[in-house]
């Protein structure tokens, strides 16, 4: 089946108003006989419940947190994108544009980034209305930074906090309509299925945390905006609770995933300390501002970095880059450190670089460091014991965003009508390679200014109230998931989950991580098809389903991931090119930059689910070029 | 090194809990406190326990899910950092840890060290925002804000919600959580139109929730993972009393 995004036609600048002004309405008075469920309350989930409630919609919104202000946006710490041109550097919605594709390795839908590029502006506004304390200079007025993969400074920021103060402006919003009656907030519940009515998307089935009661709700929408996946890799940035589970139920209900081998690797991660790690903490890009990436230009160069004079440093990035430098894309860096490390040139445990600040310090002062990064310092040195004012910091690539996701079309609407997919859960705006400061614009760009609307003209041409959660498919969906907890209580084998986590993880780092091969891609499907057989036999979960139980929630996640992780080796290997985030080694230059194949793969691979065992089947939707031409990426 | 951990274990809101006592062998300083803690549950889970429920989501000391009280102190001995950023080094081989939950009597505990904390979402809900709804807003720099106002408001908005305030309090009072919105949004001049009913609603709703008030004992910044510091309070309670005449002390304006 060849997918219709369902863009619309016209010059690029014009398609998202000609859109709007052909988007049916619900008049007011109809609005509050409408119900729309939204899973997740990060940033796209959050602000897409509080417009759709002030709007007079009704929303059940669920999370699987204990409050809707703690959904992982909290954690973006660098900033947000907009082409307001503040700084009068030459910026344009047209450059946003421009970048983010190229940035995206030409794998995205052009009208979905333009849009985005439009609507950053409005988010600003908006935010600073709802008290967002964005840094601002001494007359008042707003500050920007600049970030990988840009030559201009278009990054807004409130200290090295910004996701956490977008999301608290959303989660105000939020309980503003929660106090008006227009959100009921389910928090410490998840979703465990999708129930779909005669084809569309009605309704959800969740298990309550606490009590671990299964209910179903009913709703004429269901908005899912559940986050990303990369917890498959076992080892990442994501929060312990990120997971693919609302995502993938759903994709078993009949939804499209598309572009799962899209995974971002940051570059500035602090490295693994040992087999007790838990998850991977993140060090801001906008470290690589003024911080200085290199290793030692000598192998087994053990020396304490200070002791290594200047000439036998590798500023290897500033080297091949020269004009990005060490402000090159995520991908790109991430890689580049993968080869030194490789090379045998990594510091540290061998698998980690430098990021130095002792130019910085030396040009602007400690303070002006202090200021600019004092809360990632500590932090820094909370987790290592180590001082980065005097010696440089140790960083290394970790797994930290899925650029895949459901697919949906240019209404945010996935294959399955009635189910809306936001934020970092859809697949849409940043091809193969998302940019730093552009996830916090797209999630609240999604929630704010997008849903909304296309949201307003599905249900315009549906009767409210129609589906009642006493229906067969509730009930079966209900059955299904108590069947599924069911059977994870009852294996009572020797193994946690958290040592399969363990080793699945280890098959997708190694084999489905920075460099991927057609023979590693195929082992590693062969490898997780194993270690889910053996879940199934081996795993052990105490307790039991009618209580709070961890260990339950996270073999559930586990056993999804275990499917997934299958899906997503299998569109590695059939995405037989290089392009952002995916590299396969087969397709690369002689200095190792990435090789892309515009004529066979110049797609979005959107998968189907084939049933419990079977080979899944592709859907391309192609990817078409008007206004930007596709070019090598290049950031010398 | 080796530990002996003493944790609350409860199975519910209704069970009285107790303290029990657990050995954590081969810690490494490099772990975190909670990256311990998972090493000791994996050993009851293989031996078919229940492991030790807790709070936790992000480790990384912003989301302000995590929420124990080690060794009397809230988030545990080291200033501004959360549980799940405490790290085995500042401990040493031999150490006893007492590891209990957030104790408050707006904080009812569901199980082990797991509390309900949904008592601040209410706060916010009673007013712990701005007014505005999405679009028609003007743009961002035509609202000109003082640096130093600016800088003093994102002070306040550092707070993550943990609780750790509450629960360090002797009167298990959330002054330094609500002054914390009210303060950030007093500062701003986009939080002036409705500052007095908000400071009025947010407080009258924290004592409902049966949060209890301050007595300047200060131990709500001591514990404070983001130091956010008492001067708030004392914003908080000037605002109050701006708007007292205004409102009569009522909620509604």
């Amino acid at each position: 089946m060849i997918l219709d995004s369902k863009c619309p036609s016209g010059p690029l600048a014009d398609k998202w108003d000609n859109h709007r002004r052909d988007l049916k309405l619900v008049n007011p008075a109809n609005k509050r006989k409408y119900t729309i469920i939204v899973v997740g309350t990060g940033l796209a989930g959050g602000s897409v419940a509080a417009t759709l409630a002030e709007l007079g919609y009704n929303v059940e919104a669920f999370c699987y947190q204990d409050s809707p202000r703690r959904g992982h946006s909290i954690a973006a710490q660098g900033g947000i994108n907009a082409a307001k041109n503040y700084q009068n550097d030459g910026d344009s919605i047209f450059r946003l544009f421009h970048d983010t594709i190229k940035g995206g390795d030409f794998r995205a839908r052009e009208a979905n980034v333009y849009r985005l590029a439009q609507i950053s502006n409005n988010i600003i506004d908006q935010c600073v209305a709802q008290g967002v304390p964005f840094a601002r200079d001494y007359a008042g007025y707003l500050e920007n930074r600049s970030f990988g993969g840009a030559q201009v400074s278009r990054t807004f920021f409130a200290r090295g906090q910004t996701g956490q103060q977008l999301l608290l402006g959303a989660y105000q919003a939020f309980s503003r309509q929660v106090q008006a009656g227009k959100i009921r907030v389910h928090p410490r519940t998840e979703m465990l299925d999708l129930v779909v009515v005669d084809g569309e998307a009605k309704g959800i089935t969740v298990r309550d945390m606490v009590s671990g009661e299964i209910r179903c709700h009913a709703a004429d929408a269901v908005v899912l905006a559940s986050g990303g996946y990369v917890n498959v890799y076992n080892l990442s940035t994501n929060a312990m609770g990120s997971s693919v589970t609302a995502a993938w139920r759903a994709h078993k209900k009949g939804a499209f995933f598309a572009n799962p081998c899209y995974t971002q690797i940051h570059p500035t991660c602090i490295p693994v300390s040992g087999d007790h790690q838990s998850k991977l903490t993140l060090m801001s890009e906008s470290l690589r501002n003024d911080g200085r990436i290199w290793v030692p230009k000598n192998k087994g160069d053990r020396r304490p970095a200070h002791q290594i004079p200047e000439d036998e440093r590798d500023y290897y990035l500033e080297r091949k880059y020269p004009s990005f430098g060490n402000l090159a894309p995520r991908d790109i860096a991430s890689r580049a450190a993968k080869q030194a490390c490789d090379a045998g040139l990594g510091v540290g445990s061998g698998r980690g670089v430098y990021l130095d600040f002792a130019d910085a310090i030396e040009r602007l002062g400690e303070d002006a460091i202090r200021a600019r990064y004092g809360n990632l310092f500590d932090m820094y040195q909370r987790i290592t014991g180590e001082d980065a004012y005097r010696q440089p910091m140790r960083i290394y690539p970790a797994l930290h965003y899925a650029m895949g996701g459901l697919w949906v079309d240019y209404n945010l609407q996935s294959n399955l009508p009635g189910l809306f997919v936001l934020g970092e859960a859809n697949f849409s705006d940043h091809g193969a390679n998302r940019l730093g400061a552009s996830a916090l614009m797209q999630g609240l760009a999604d929630g704010y200014f997008i849903a909304p609307y296309t949201i307003a003209d599905y249900l315009a041409r549906t009767e409210p109230g129609k589906i009642s959660s006493k229906g067969d498919e509730f009930r079966d969906s209900a059955a299904q998931v108590e069947g599924l907890t069911n059977k994870l209580l009852a294996v009572n084998g020797r193994k946690t989950v958290n040592q399969f986590h363990r080793e699945l993880g280890h098959i997708m780092w190694e084999d489905v991580g920075m460099a991927r091969s057609e023979d590693s891609l195929k082992a590693a499907v062969e490898k997780i098809s194993a270690l889910r057989e053996e879940f199934w036999n081996n795993v052990r979960v105490p307790g039991s389903g009618a209580d709070l139980n961890q260990e339950l929630e996270k073999a559930g996640r586990m056993a999804d991931y275990l499917e997934f992780g299958e899906l997503l080796a299998r569109d590695a290997l059939n995405r037989d090119e290089s392009c952002g985030g995916h590299f396969r080694v087969e397709h690369q230059t002689e200095d190792g930059e990435a090789v892309r194949d515009d004529d066979s793969f110049s797609y979005v691979a959107a998968w189907e689910y084939g049933g419990d065992g079977q080979t899944p089947q592709l859907h391309k939707e192609p990817l078409t070029f008007e206004n930007i031409e596709l070019a090598v990426r290049s950031y010398k | 090194m080796n530990l002996t951990l003493h944790v609350w274990r409860q199975q519910g809101p209704d069970d009285k809990g107790r303290l029990e006592r657990y050995q954590a062998k081969d810690v490494s300083p490099d772990m975190s406190f909670l990256e311990m803690l998972d090493e000791v549950n994996e050993e009851l889970v293989q031996e078919g326990r229940e492991p030790i429920v807790f709070d936790h989501d992000c480790r990384e000391g912003i989301c302000g899910t995590c929420s124990q009280v080690i060794n009397g102190q809230p988030h545990g001995p080291q200033a501004e950092t959360t549980v799940c950023q405490l790290h085995m080094r500042q401990f040493k081989d031999g150490d006893e840890i007492y590891i209990e939950p957030w104790r408050a009597r707006a904080f009812p505990v569901i199980k082990d060290l797991i509390v309900d904390r949904t008592a601040m979402d209410r706060i916010v809900e009673a007013g712990g925002y701005v007014s505005v709804s999405t679009g028609g807003v003007p743009d961002a720099n035509a609202i000109l804000i003082p640096k130093a106002d600016a800088d003093a408001a994102m002070d306040a908005a550092e707070c993550i919600g943990c609780g750790a305030c509450v629960a360090a309090c002797p009167n298990g009072s959330a002054m330094l959580f609500v002054s914390a919105k009210v303060g950030q949004l007093a500062k701003l001049p986009q939080g002036r139109p409705e500052a007095a009913r908000r400071v009025c609603s947010m407080t009258e709703t924290m004592l409902d929730e049966g949060f209890g008030n301050c007595s300047n004992h200060y131990e709500c910044e001591a514990a404070c993972p983001k130091g956010i510091s008492v001067k708030f309070i004392a914003m908080l309670n000037r605002e109050y009393l701006k708007a007292m005449p205004k409102l009569k002390g009522k909620k509604e304006a």
